[in-house]
């Protein structure tokens, strides 16, 4: 499967009459997202705030990130499933706005949506204060379910960040890069000297705000399955918004997944990547035994040589990732993890909750509980009254002039546990 | 100008007042530097000056642990130090646990850095490295020309408020503290690297090594259910509506007890779970779900178990660190044998 | 102490003596697909197993399935 991802380089973003792109600036017309946002009878009212690199911008709480990004040509479109209906993608072409993002925030779900700070302190532990964002506002019904609520947010996004990408269609992009993983055997004979390298994704999938979906179906309800790399650039793969704000890997980070690109970049060079192997974590044990299981039979079934392993979230689901790494070392497979570290406050605790001796090879993402300063800013996008419930946050977090102490885990995709980001942890 | 204060400890044998013979002589201090204290203070050069060192003797020092530490920090605290040294003892143990023992206290009490240096198998280094930094010196005296200047210009750096950078930069023993920073190559580029070496057979650094967890001996077995007193003890997150004493959803630093007392079981008028790690719909319909009241009445009525506790005990699991656990634990086992509990349900989400 | 949890892999790793298996994260002692009636049932065979593995004498971390 061969994806052409044609890169649109984004440098400012303005309100317009019309949306559009033109010499590098994204151009909004917020009547229309507020349009189609409302077309969702569980929303009310919905507004659109633009955020940019540099300013004194708080955004809170946040729910999602997402890349507008479109489908210019080969078969589906845009999050499939959602969006448009299922049908395979990633291969054709896909031009991208890099540079922007659609930015979905309100009134919390649950615990555990959170804060992007556009500058100061705080702002460097986000990939998000470097982009130009199109946040939108939204506000449920009275009373509305909270799974409700979470599902219309998430759909308000996809939405959105598609509508935002059909500007891109007739663009040409600055960039174009050819990714191509083939058909297995194929792909296998094409670099019959390198290592054959595959990418274990486990997806987190434990129920309201740790929910994650593949073609539309909820990530729980599948059993371990092979993909083509580009699919996912292509948003076959969607977030539910999951877990602690610091590792939810958010729809912009399905899109933009570090590892498949950071493979791709050494294909047929120095490894052979022939594919992705998708897993869930859920919350039963059978189901973490069953998937482990099918994960370690799916790798030796590719002939893999090694895998990259990537989790989302903390606590039980390391349980996932240690199931994994042991299964697929016991196939004989060379296994390196990639995770975050939540080793307390002072940072002298255990960075994991379970531990397997084949786990000897980690590269950390930087640990979550460190307690970071966040200084008053002049505009807030949504709102801060949940900050000291919110994940990272603890009471008192919140003072009077509107400056923040709460840990670094309370920041969107600060210690997110793809290895998207240079932050990681060592021993002192 | 005035210089810098510090003070140094070492043992009898360093202070050249005799051998294992003399380790039982009590604590004392001595104006400026002794033994070992004059390489300290041409370490740390004119602007420092050691002002007073204090001695013990090993033996009496282990043998009166507390009451050693007590006087020494009197005594210590007479000079108004900005820094203090202790050692190093290199592989000299009972001398390595002292070293520790009053660096540790000096810190606590008189709030200033502290430094000590002792060779990596000393029992001294795995007891006291994640509380203080000890610089990692060879296993014998004749390592002393090589420790000291690493000791003093570790204090040095202390003393002025610079960054302590990482255990190989400064020469102390790895403390087991994470501490963040920004590498040169994102985390899934480093992992590519490393996953190419491993193919290869080739030597690769992991940047976590697996943890390892305390081990505690089994309790006997509860000899006689049908009088004994049960605890609901949950890392659920239940609390009482409103959550009053504001335990964190995740990561948390507190716990709570809360009455059941009259309580046929948990209402969910009455309780909710804050936990931020899990699906809360099915247990915010009912508490019991984690805290299982009302099978314990049932079993309590039907005279199964003596008498359900008229508390339980909670906080939230996720991301709480095993330091903040172990503390919790260590503060309610107290008060759960105080009130006559002989048998606890710990449920997790 | 007998710990009721799902992910035994873990009470494992940071050492508990007993272990009860529970339902699941969401629902330990219990089951709600089950009806409430259904849900009490499990409930209550699991504290009857948890209170069984206290009388229990262990010289290990021991899994009572």
């Amino acid at each position: 499967m061969k994806l052409e991802l044609g890169k649109i380089k984004i440098r400012d973003v303005q309100f317009g009459s019309e949306t559009r792109v033109e010499d590098h600036v994204l151009y909004i017309n917020s009547e229309e997202i507020v349009k189609k946002v409302l077309g969702d009878e569980r929303i009310i009212s919905a507004k659109v705030e633009l955020a940019r690199p540099g300013e004194s911008v708080r955004i809170a709480p946040v729910k999602d990130v997402l890349e507008p990004r479109v489908k210019v040509s080969g078969s589906g479109g845009m999050f499939p499933g959602f969006v448009n209906k299922v049908q395979e993608v990633g291969s054709g072409r896909t031009h991208a706005l890099v540079g922007a993002t659609v930015i979905t925030c309100g009134r919390i779900v649950g615990f555990q949506e959170g804060v992007i700070d556009m500058s100061g302190p705080a702002a460097k532990y986000t990939p998000f204060s470097e982009t130009y964002n199109v946040c939108v506002v939204i506000e449920p019904k009275e009373g509305l379910e909270t799974h409700d609520y979470e599902a219309a947010g998430r759909e308000a996004g996809l939405k959105i960040a598609a509508y935002v990408g059909e500007a891109g269609r007739n663009v040409e992009p600055d960039e174009v890069v050819v990714y191509e993983t083939k058909p297995l055997l194929e792909q296998i004979k094409e670099y019959p000297d390198l290592p054959k390298v595959g990418y274990i994704h486990m997806l987190q999938s434990q129920g309201l705000l740790h929910d994650t979906y593949y073609y539309g179906v909820d990530a729980k309800q599948f059993i371990p399955t092979i993909m083509y790399p580009t699919e996912i650039m292509d948003g076959a793969i969607i977030s539910g918004n999951c877990v602690a704000p610091c590792d939810k890997v958010t729809t912009y980070h399905h899109q933009n997944n570090p590892v498949i690109v950071d493979l791709y970049k050494r294909h047929g060079k120095d490894l052979n990547f022939v594919g992705v192997i998708l897993t869930n974590e859920n919350v039963f044990l059978a189901d973490k035994e069953r998937s482990s299981d099918m994960v370690a039979k799916l790798a030796e079934y590719m002939g893999l040589d090694g895998v990259l392993i990537t989790e989302e979230g903390y606590g039980n689901p390391d349980t996932d990732l240690m199931m994994n790494c042991k299964k697929v070392s016991q196939k004989g497979v060379k296994v390196v993890l990639i995770t975050d570290e939540f080793p307390g406050r002072d940072g002298k605790s255990q960075s994991l909750a379970d531990a397997v001796e084949e786990a000897d090879a980690l590269v950390s993402c930087g640990q979550g509980n460190l307690i970071i300063e966040f200084p008053p800013m002049e505009k807030i996008i949504g709102t801060l009254d949940f900050i000291e419930t919110m994940i990272g946050g603890y009471e008192g977090s919140l003072r009077p002039d509107g400056s923040i102490e709460a840990e670094l885990q309370i920041i969107i995709a600060s210690t997110i546990a793809n290895g998207f980001n240079r932050l990681a942890a060592r021993g002192y | 100008m005035e210089k810098i204060k510090v003070v140094h400890y070492i043992n009898n044998f360093f202070a050249g007042i005799g051998g294992e013979e003399k380790a039982d002589i009590p604590p004392e201090i001595r104006p400026g530097t002794v033994g070992p204290g004059m390489a300290l203070q041409a370490a740390l050069g004119d602007e420092y000056e050691v002002v007073a060192t204090a001695i013990c003797g090993d033996s009496y020092f282990g043998e009166n642990l507390e009451k050693a530490t007590d006087e020494l920090i009197e005594m210590i605290r007479k000079y108004d130090p900005a820094v203090f040294v202790a050692g190093p003892a290199f592989n000299a143990g009972r001398y390595g646990v002292a070293c520790g023992t009053i660096a540790r206290a000096v810190e606590e009490k008189l709030g200033i850095p502290v430094v000590t240096g002792m060779y990596l198998e000393n029992p001294g280094a795995d007891m006291f490295k994640k509380d203080i930094h000890i610089i990692l010196t060879g296993d014998s005296a004749a390592d002393m020309r090589k420790s000291m200047p690493k000791l003093a210009a570790l204090a040095k750096k202390m003393v002025k408020g610079e960054e302590i950078l990482s255990p190989a930069e400064e020469g102390y023993i790895e403390r087991g503290i994470r501490v963040n920073y920004f590498a040169e190559e994102r985390g899934s580029a480093r992992a590519v690297e490393m996953l190419l070496k491993k193919m290869a057979g080739e030597p690769f650094v992991t940047e976590y090594p697996m943890p390892k967890f305390d081990r505690v001996a089994p309790n006997p077995a509860v000899k006689d259910m049908k009088h004994a007193k049960v605890a609901v003890v949950t890392s659920g997150g239940i609390v009482p509506q409103g959550n009053p004493d504001r335990i964190e959803s995740s990561s948390a630093t507190k716990y709570g007890v809360y009455s059941v007392e009259g309580m046929e079981r948990m209402s969910k008028d009455d309780f909710m779970t804050i936990h931020g790690g899990y699906d809360r719909a099915f247990v915010l319909e009912n508490p019991n779900l984690v805290v299982p009241l009302d099978a314990l009445r049932e079993l309590e009525k039907a005279g199964e178990i003596g008498e359900v506790a008229n508390y339980f005990i909670t906080t939230t699991g996720t991301g709480t660190s095993i330091g903040n656990a172990k503390r919790f634990g260590e503060s309610f086992s107290k008060k759960l044998l105080d009130d006559g509990i002989s048998a606890v349900i710990l449920t997790s989400t | 102490m007998v710990h009721v949890c799902t992910v035994v892999p873990i009470s494992l790793t940071i050492g508990a003596n007993r272990i009860v298996p529970a339902t699941g994260i969401p629902y330990p002692l219990g089951n709600p697909t089950l009806g409430e009636e259904g849900s009490y049932k499990v409930r209550m065979k699991l504290v009857k197993k948890a209170l069984a593995a206290l009388q229990t004498e262990v010289d290990g971390q021991t899994v009572f399935e």
